[in-house]
């Protein structure tokens, strides 16, 4: 087994890793090593002390009273949208739209965006690598309309062309959505290219970066993507909170998604009037404390910085793929060039399911399934994988410990 | 590790490596297909159903060694019975899996070797599929899928 020396001290590591409570426990009486990252990130303790924070000083709703509470919980929500916006270096903070998660972030532009206009045989592309939450709702929305989904193909090594994209871009294409980073393969695609070849031709895109935006610095005005999606758990924040980013132009003509509190300028049985952006497409009381918090999680990243993650990640993924590369009968699924933070692999004579038993007996958990993404394995004519993915917190001895439980795996179905 | 052990028996893993009945079933009177979304698991179950009897039975599949050997040990188990006596062993097998591990369980001969489910909570529903699949094969008279 052939591997380069860690590029981060391991001192580094054990830093990060106490600012992780969750770390310190043990599963089945070993201690938890958690390579299931792509699902969910554990939260780190000022996550934690934020949420406790919050509920236990300014609790209160935002945008409504005139109270000092109302007014300090406002300033916090609005703080954290600042903070996403820098997060994601966008132009204004109109331009950041709190969701529940990146779904609905998707279900937002299909609804809102791509609904009003695709006439019947208009077509909307996505690749052959997406995530169920960026599939379905683009069904939904060409069905109600008479749309084509088109799919942009992926190859024998989970790699995604800039040029099949374009292959498949017509005079019919209103809208481009492809993810910044595939959950079940690890893929990093052309995202640039592709974007500049769909503007090229006048088509919209939208990014799915629920899987990048932990593991990358993300800039929309570098991509000069039209909107991009983002999960606040996956980023070391709390579930029930994402985000939609969208140039401004275009979320300034969109209708409303949903209609209620908070979204109105005003309201009468005659007629509403909708209020102005961001708000216009954040119907009734947010998650705040889930927002504020998110700002939370964005600090500890950048306390900690993407230079320093992404070496930690690529070493811990050249080590593991050495490492499964080195147990025979184990085969890696998605070989991109561009790839980060995922192992899919297959056992020879094992389903992943027994896989994921077994290896969380030794306390390691990582997924085993489909992990929503169907198509990608029947792409790759499989029924499932099991997948180890990383986070800013694992070690190399975590990727030794899943090594260790594979080789068991082995000794169960000898 | 013991309940690793229980769980993977011996008679499992030679299920799992050489499923019986493994085969469609080209004059089955009642087919359906079961499908555990969680893990993609996979199965047809074939039913040759005569005068009230399993003359035959038999599947196709693709899943985990837990769900491949119960679907091949509740063939073996069903060929000859009656229908009533196949349903009266789905419910007989359905406690066994769903009894706490503390508890004991009536002893189903081979069927019992999928007791160590029980320490796994997701991983019942992977014994149960050909089971519950069995079940809805056996309520249609044609040819349907519980899907």
């Amino acid at each position: 087994m052939k591997v380069t020396a860690p590029l981060v001290d391991l001192q580094w590591v054990e830093r990060v890793r106490a600012d992780f409570p969750i770390l310190q426990r043990t599963v089945h009486g070993r201690p938890l090593v958690y390579l299931d990252n792509a699902a969910t990130t554990q939260k780190p303790q000022a996550v934690l002390d934020a949420m406790t924070s919050y509920y236990t000083t300014i609790n209160a709703n935002v945008h409504r009273g005139v109270h000092e509470l109302s007014e300090r919980a406002t300033e916090a929500y609005e703080a954290s949208r600042e903070r996403v916006r820098r997060f994601v270096n966008a132009a204004s903070t109109r331009e950041i739209i709190f969701t529940r998660n990146a779904t609905e972030g998707i279900n937002l532009v299909a609804s809102s965006f791509a609904r009003p206009r695709l006439q019947p045989g208009d077509e909307i592309l996505i690749s052959a690598i997406e995530h169920h939450s960026n599939i379905v709702p683009w069904q939904l929305v060409c069905e109600a309309s008479g749309g084509v989904l088109r799919v942009a193909p992926v190859d024998d090594e989970g790699e995604l062309a800039a040029e099949a994209f374009a292959a498949l871009m017509t005079p019919r294409t209103k809208l481009v959505a492809v993810t910044h980073m595939s959950n079940a393969l690890g893929t990093i695609p052309p995202v640039l290219d592709i974007i500049r070849m769909a503007h090229e031709r006048g088509i919209a895109v939208l990014i799915d970066a629920s899987q990048a935006a932990y593991h990358m610095p993300i800039d929309v005005r570098a991509l000069d993507c039209d909107f991009l999606v983002a999960t606040g758990h996956k980023l070391y924040g709390p579930t029930g909170i994402g985000v939609l980013y969208g140039k401004e132009a275009h979320l300034e003509a969109m209708p409303p998604f949903m209609g209620g509190g908070d979204m109105i300028a005003s309201v009468s049985f005659e007629r509403s009037t909708w209020n102005v952006l961001p708000y216009k497409f954040e119907a009734g009381t947010p998650h705040i404390a889930g927002a504020i918090v998110l700002g939370a999680a964005l600090d500890y990243i950048d306390s900690i910085g993407f230079d320093a993650i992404g070496a930690h990640e690529r070493d811990l993924l050249e080590y593991g793929t050495a490492m499964l590369d080195g147990i025979g009968g184990v085969r890696i699924i998605g070989r991109a060039r561009r790839k980060a933070s995922i192992l899919s692999f297959v056992m020879d004579g094992v389903h992943p399911h027994d896989i994921g038993t077994i290896v969380d007996r030794e306390g390691v958990a990582i997924r085993t399934g489909h992990h929503c993404a169907q198509p990608v394995m029947e792409r790759f004519g499989i029924a499932a994988t099991a997948r180890a993915s990383l986070a800013m917190y694992n070690t190399r001895e975590e990727i030794d410990t899943l090594g260790v439980a594979l080789k068991r795996v082995r000794e169960v179905f000898s | 590790m013991s309940d690793l052990n229980d769980l993977y028996q011996e008679v499992i893993l030679d299920h799992n490596r050489r499923p019986r009945n493994f085969h469609a079933l080209a004059d089955a009177s009642h087919t359906a297909e079961g499908y555990n979304p969680l893990c993609g698991d996979r199965l047809t179950l074939y039913l040759k159903l005569a005068d009230g009897r399993i003359e035959d039975v038999s599947f196709e599949g693709a899943g985990c060694a837990i769900s491949k050997a119960s679907a091949s040990m509740m063939t073996d188990a069903l060929k000859g019975r009656s229908v009533a006596e196949a349903d009266a062993l789905f419910s007989r097998f359905h406690r066994m899996v769903t009894t706490p591990p503390d508890e004991a369980v009536e002893d189903l001969g081979k069927l019992s070797s999928l007791a160590g489910v029980r320490e796994f909570p997701v991983r019942v529903k992977c014994a149960s599929l050909a089971w519950h699949t069995l079940k809805a094969a056996m309520a249609n008279e044609k040819r349907t899928s519980t899907e």
